[in-house]
């Protein structure tokens, strides 16, 4: 017997949700391509296949059906967001070990889909930028910068065999995050550092057009209801807020707002890898706590830490922050005369 | 949380927005295109004796008994019960167990006539309510089987008397019929609408209240312009509001709140803010029972879906579904199942013997084209949809989560008993889960739970008490027994011989009473039922003395 309701609103599922999601990934992918070169979707390729690969074995493994959950498009995500955080060009098992300890450790390790306490992708970040720094740094060059772009067979090669004749030199470049923070060492101010050639309108070259494509994808998912505005306005305003407040305090070294929130992965954090429904905040209070906390922890990452982004942390951070904020913040009851008091 | 965002109704009230709510697609048009058409007289009628909340009537007729039309078979029992009647004249064939339409799907006590096809009915007589007391009016509501008609049936007597620290200044008539698919309400609105508003004139005497409220969802027109058309000449202020189209709009609580702004406290009745809501169908009914004298006989139905000839049926109680889809024209190939009550929150009935109660709203045919099967349930990925949908300001997912768990304190934490299993959650959520169903599962656990606790605490109660009783009595014995020594004592020594030792002498009194109690005993105690055996029962003895010395050589103790 089946229990009400028996109906479903047909415009919905696990499955149409991660596509909306992925759909809005597309255009800040192009403007990646664009701006970076063809790399990107040999990253984005081997992501998506170690993605499947894992996940099918980790689903053999655990002894559940394949179909439903290869194809529900979560794992497609996970790989999806990790090959926008990565390096393009880098060799092939830089990926096949971001999305090991993305798909195995972060997702089914802790039971699979809807379990995970912490955001796949940002925990294989994670583990890449501290076991490899150094692939971690190379980050391919904007077009008009780089001496050489490689193309989609010079990417493969560069991925599958190694750098061969061409120098790393050629095609990659310090990122605007790095750049700032190497230069504000060499004592100068962070107005001079700006004037530097990574640096461009408002954020770093290139990057700065990726994360307006990433907003624009962001703008997309919230007319489309597929996330709520909660998460992304707290983050951004925790980004922008502490920027603003470091800059009051220290003008000559601190690079502002505006740079803040079009540099590295803030825009993506903010959209696509905070609002992760399985591991953000899920009550309308808390997820303004969560996200401000989280923009707020980037900013100081990235100021005082020893890693030029701060978004990987300060999720995986407020990821575990979660039950505890959601705990505290559960919502007033309909015809309840005060917000349900947790047990403690 | 949540903005309560106000805004202008038709009419200039301002109405007040609850949270969350859903619209599915309403199919209402469905059944709306004919009038009411009632039911030719069937040859046989089936009279669940439980069709309201509360205790179930207590049948009045036996087997063979001949009854007329609105005679009462069921005698309420209890405060919060009402009366059931026999919907035409005929024999009574059975009173036992039948298949009944409730979610359960398990029989219940009915009341089986086989109509005689003359449709005598009792006689029947207007009552003067104004000039009635309000105890004995409700009684007469009670008598004529008077139960809501939105599909709680909750006695209307009970709600009509609200206490007297109560004060009730808004009555609410509720034409909402937010869920999807049933029209009955609305075909009643439209064709019933004087009656109605005579109807709610009784509950606001009843009540004492000055302001009377009438919500329909926007959906409704027709309805609305009928219900305002009568609303002028009701002879007392009546107010027809429009309500958004969004189910659960037409829930009690929701309701009250759209109109009113005021929110019914966690836990309790709209009564607790000063609104008593009735169903559209009730205030018709009750119109019935007042000015005709009529019982609860009949009911408005609709009949839709994959069925010949969809529309609202105008249906005795107690007649089976079965024939009543007949009279629809029957269901159409393919079809898949019957829906009791709509969509969003009705129930799945086996079988078609069972009859159309009171809380009979709506019967729909399913196919697999309207209602599929649901799509295979995918984990739960917090996406909090269901708690944007949730009226009741819940955190659904947390429920299922810790319902799914087994954690029955933790998700009642969680307020799981403020949930009213609208199914918004299970309506919105990607996952397909099932939601209401755990909902369910957890509070009938906790009520069962309850109640074995309840048992426990009486047992415990019992046996200490017996402990007590026990220790009294003994205690009891003993000063009854120093009593009588000093009595037997003072005696003794009254009667002791001059120079006699008088603690010799009150032992030599106590030797003789003990002696004579033996003697007492030893005649009293007489075998009975020894004599005159018949030999079955002295070879019965044999055989249990023999057991009785088996036992004793294998266990080594008597």
């Amino acid at each position: 017997m089946i229990g009400s309701p028996h109906v479903v609103s047909e415009r919905n599922s696990v499955r149409l949700v991660m596509a909306k999601v992925m759909a809005a990934l597309v255009p800040a992918t192009l403007a990646h391509a664009w701006f970076f070169g063809p790399g990107i979707w040999v990253s984005l390729l081997l992501c998506l296949l170690f993605g499947l690969f894992f996940e099918a074995f980790a689903l053999g493994m655990r002894g559940y059906p394949l179909k439903p959950f290869l194809t529900d498009g979560s794992v497609l995500l996970t790989g999806w967001l990790l090959a926008l955080s990565l390096p393009t060009l880098a060799p092939w098992w830089l990926y096949a070990v971001g999305m090991l300890f993305a798909v195995l450790v972060a997702k089914h390790l802790y039971g699979g889909l809807g379990q995970n306490l912490f955001n796949p992708a940002m925990v294989g970040y994670a583990v890449l930028i501290i076991s490899f720094p150094t692939h971690m740094t190379q980050w391919p060059a904007p077009g008009d910068l780089a001496i050489h772009v490689p193309g989609l067979a010079e990417a493969f090669d560069l991925v599958f065999a190694g750098q061969g004749s061409i120098s790393p030199d050629a095609y990659t470049s310090a990122t605007p995050l790095d750049s700032l923070r190497t230069q504000l060492l060499n004592g100068k101010t962070a107005a001079e550092a700006m004037t530097q050639p990574p640096f461009g309108y408002f954020g770093g070259k290139g990057g700065e057009m990726v994360a307006v494509m990433v907003l624009l994808g962001g703008v997309l998912m919230l007319m489309n209801g597929v996330i709520t505005w909660r998460i992304p306005a707290a983050f951004l305003g925790g980004i922008a807020l502490t920027a603003l407040v470091m800059q009051l305090i220290d003008p000559t070294r601190q690079a502002g707002p505006l740079f803040h929130l079009f540099s590295g992965a803030a825009m993506l954090g903010a959209f696509f890898i905070a609002t992760d429904p399985v591991s953000a905040s899920t009550t309308p209070r808390g997820q303004l706590i969560y996200g401000g906390l989280a923009g707020m922890l980037t900013v100081l990452i990235r100021v005082f830490g020893g890693y030029p982004d701060g978004v990987a942390f300060s999720v995986l951070l407020l990821n575990m922050a979660v039950p505890l904020i959601d705990t505290y913040t559960q919502p007033r009851v309909f015809g309840a005369s005060a917000p349900r008091r947790p047990r403690v | 949380m949540g903005a309560r965002e106000q805004r202008p109704g038709a009419g200039g009230r301002r109405l007040h927005a609850f949270n969350g709510g859903v619209h599915p697609e309403e199919h209402k048009s469905v059944s709306t295109s004919r009038p009411i058409q009632p039911l030719p007289l069937l040859p046989r009628y089936v009279v669940p004796m439980r069709q309201h909340i509360g205790n179930p009537a207590a049948p009045l007729v036996q087997v063979g008994d001949k009854v007329l039309k609105g005679q009462m078979i069921g005698l309420p029992e209890g405060a919060i019960s009402v009366a059931v009647h026999a919907p035409t004249s005929g024999t009574v064939l059975a009173v036992g167990h039948r298949p009944v339409t409730h979610p359960s799907g398990l029989p219940d006590i009915c009341v089986e006539i086989e109509a005689d096809g003359e449709d005598r009915a009792v006689a029947m007589a207007p009552v003067d309510w104004r000039a009635m007391e309000p105890g004995a009016l409700r009684a007469h509501l009670r008598d004529m089987g008077l139960a809501g008609l939105g599909g709680a049936v909750f006695p209307s007597h009970v709600k009509l008397d609200p206490g007297k620290e109560r004060k009730i200044h808004t009555l609410i008539l509720n034409g909402a019929e937010c869920e999807p698919w049933i029209t009955c309400d609305d075909l009643t609105m439209r064709h019933h609408a004087a009656e109605i508003l005579a109807g709610a004139a009784v509950m606001r005497h009843a009540l004492g209240c000055e302001t009377v409220l009438v919500g329909i969802e926007d959906n409704k027109p027709e309805a609305q312009a009928a219900m305002r058309a009568a609303a002028e000449h009701a002879g007392y202020p009546v107010e027809v509001v429009a309500v958004p189209t969004r189910y659960p709009g037409g829930g009690g609580k929701q309701l009250a709140y759209t109109l009113t702004g005021l929110a019914t406290p966690s836990g309790g009745l709209t009564t607790d803010v000063g609104v008593q809501v009735f169903n559209v169908g009730t205030a018709y009914a009750l119109h019935r029972a007042v000015a005709l004298g009529e019982p609860m006989l009949s009911r408005i139905v609709t009949v839709t879906g994959h069925v010949a000839r969809p529309g609202n049926y105008e249906v005795r109680i107690g007649t089976p579904i079965a024939d009543l889809l007949a009279q629809a024209g029957g269901e159409l190939p393919e079809a898949t199942g019957l829906i009791i009550g709509g969509p969003m929150m009705g129930f799945d009935l086996p079988e078609t013997a069972a009859p159309v109660v009171k809380a009979v709203n709506c019967v729909i045919v399913k196919d697999r084209l309207l209602f599929p099967p649901p799509p295979a349930p995918l984990p739960c990925i917090r996406c909090g949809a269901c708690a944007r949908a949730c009226p009741a300001d819940l955190q659904p997912f947390e429920m299922y989560w810790y319902a799914k768990a087994k954690d029955l304190g933790k998700a009642q934490a969680y307020s799981l008993f403020d949930c009213i299993e609208c199914g918004c959650c299970g309506y919105v959520c990607p996952s397909h889960i099932p939601l209401v169903g755990y909902y369910r599962f957890a509070k009938s656990e906790i009520w069962a739970r309850e109640q074995e606790k309840a048992a426990a605490d009486a047992a415990r109660a019992r046996h200490e008490f017996r402990d007590f009783r026990q220790e009294r009595e003994k205690r009891e014995k003993a000063e009854k027994f120093a009593a009588k020594a000093k009595e037997t004592l003072a005696a003794t020594t009254a009667t002791a011989e001059p120079g006699e030792d008088p603690e010799a002498a009150r032992k030599k009194a106590i030797l003789a009473a003990a002696m004579e109690k033996a003697r007492q005993a030893k005649e009293g105690v007489q075998p009975k039922n020894i004599d005159k055996l018949t030999a079955a029962q002295q070879k019965e003895i044999e055989e249990i003395e023999a057991r009785r010395a088996r036992a004793v050589e294998e266990k080594g103790t008597p």
